[in-house]
């Protein structure tokens, strides 16, 4: 079955509303955001569904995919400076590593001719590698910050010892990119057995023959994992650049400002 | 050096060390402006030591590593006697020590670099009284043998205990500074007057 119809998206709508009787019978006070956020899903997936249809065209220049990745990484970039706001200047960083992380991704994935590149592939699989890394992206932004920002007194007595910066920096560069990459190599570990991924449950539902789902499916995974991997190591060596000066001084940070 | 709290001793030690760089003024270290020096070659001539025990994950030994990389066992059991400490605290985790022995850890680390100067930041504030007795007794070794340290403290009962120089810090300036003996003969009413309040709170 893999054309469920309009009826069909429909009747789902059935799960929604159900959702918000659950919010209204425990009184949640959750029914305007459950309602609020599944009009606006079926409005975003919409106007993107649209937007495919038109580059997937034959017809249409390859260039206008590009453009909409570049437009995906822009606004990942952007989500990632809002959910980390206390980081300086964040949004180029991130900008910088989803640029990286696609250049390393897409450059594996159609270079080495895993799939051929067009508005089909490139649409999505640059979606999923940037959907995905967005997470880790933020929490390893978070963390360093944190880290150097709480241990400050460790960092300096590091530096006083005549490490550079760079060294200094590096157990809590560490302990942040550990963190953040963590839960990926966690859900890495248990897809298959505990639950069925988004894109293989899409495909299967769409009527592909389950092995070949499962074969994009790895792939996607592996996608996920590279991605995440390169962003958090790319915005935490741009964090770390942030808080040191060239002549390893570490800079104040807002939240402890020095009494003396 | 000497000065009610939030007067900017601390503030002088981190320019002396680099940790800050001056917003107007020099500097020097042996008459040479620190603006000029290597930070990283100059931190290990001019070390420094916390307020607060900063011990690094690890073992004690580790800890000495982030100094000096090469250290092997035996010159890490020659640092910690140098501080007090036997041979048995070597593989320790650096992060389970009393205040105290975590303290004198990190005036061993510093050590190890041999540095020709030792700043000491309000050192013995968070350890016990044996700890202070000790460290106090360290800094005198130093000075002894040619290193000099300078040593802030709030305590004029350890002023007058240790120093053979003393610098007063009020509001961001030095007003004083004088051999440790002439420090009541030559003083400015002002530093006679935060002199007498520090006294009374001991």
């Amino acid at each position: 079955m893999s054309d469920i119809g309009w009826t069909g998206v429909a009747i789902s709508g059935l799960l929604v509303a159900v959702a918000v009787g659950l919010s209204l019978w425990r009184q949640l006070g959750l029914e305007r955001s459950i309602a609020w956020a599944a009009v606006r899903a079926a409005g975003q997936l919409l106007v993107v569904g649209g937007v495919l249809t038109v580059l997937l065209d034959p017809d249409v220049s390859i260039l206008w995919s590009w453009c909409w990745v570049a437009a995906m990484i822009v606004f990942a970039a952007f989500t990632v400076s809002r959910r980390a706001p206390e980081v300086p200047r964040i949004f180029p960083l991130a900008l910088a590593s989803f640029g990286v992380a696609a250049i390393v991704v897409l450059g594996v994935l159609f270079g080495l001719g895993v799939f051929e590149l067009d508005a089909r592939t490139l649409i999505p699989l640059a979606g999923l590698m940037i959907g995905n890394s967005m997470t880790a992206t933020v929490l390893v932004a978070r963390r360093l910050y944190d880290e150097l920002r709480d241990k400050r007194d460790e960092v300096e007595a590091r530096l006083a010892l005549g490490q550079p910066s760079v060294e200094a920096a590096r157990p809590y560069v560490r302990s942040a990119l550990r963190t953040a990459l963590t839960p990926q190599i966690e859900t890495t570990k248990a897809v298959g057995l505990v639950f069925l991924p988004g894109a293989m449950t899409g495909l299967i539902l769409a009527g592909v023959d389950p092995v070949d789902a499962v074969m994009v499916q790895i792939a996607v995974m592996y996608v996920v994992l590279g991605s995440a991997a390169t962003t958090s190591t790319v915005v935490s060596l741009g964090v770390q650049r942030r808080l040191f000066t060239r002549d390893h001084r570490l800079l104040p940070t807002p939240a402890s400002k020095r009494q003396e | 050096m000497v000065g009610p709290s939030g007067s900017g001793k601390s503030t002088l030690l981190r320019l002396c060390n680099r940790l800050e760089v001056p917003a107007a003024g020099v500097v020097r270290f042996r008459g040479d402006d620190l603006a000029g020096l290597d930070p990283l070659h100059l931190r290990r001539r001019v070390g420094m030591v916390f307020q607060r025990p900063t011990p690094f994950g690890g073992t004690v030994r580790e800890n000495l590593q982030v100094a000096e990389p090469a250290l092997d066992h035996a010159a890490a059991v020659v640092a910690l006697e140098r501080v007090g400490l036997d041979g048995g605290f070597v593989d320790r985790d650096a992060r389970e020590l009393s205040g105290g022995e975590a303290q004198r850890v990190c005036l061993a680390r510093t050590l190890v670099t041999n540095p020709a100067v030792v700043l000491m930041d309000e050192v013995t504030s968070s350890v016990d009284p044996s700890a202070t007795r000790a460290l106090e007794d360290l800094a005198a070794g130093l000075a002894t043998d040619g290193v000099p340290v300078l040593w802030v403290t709030h305590d004029l009962a350890q002023m007058r205990r240790l120093a053979d120089h003393v610098l007063v810090v009020i509001a961001g300036k030095i007003v004083h500074s004088s051999a440790a003996d002439a420090l009541t003969v030559e003083a400015s009413a002002e530093v006679r007057a935060f002199l007498a309040s520090g006294a009374a709170d001991e």
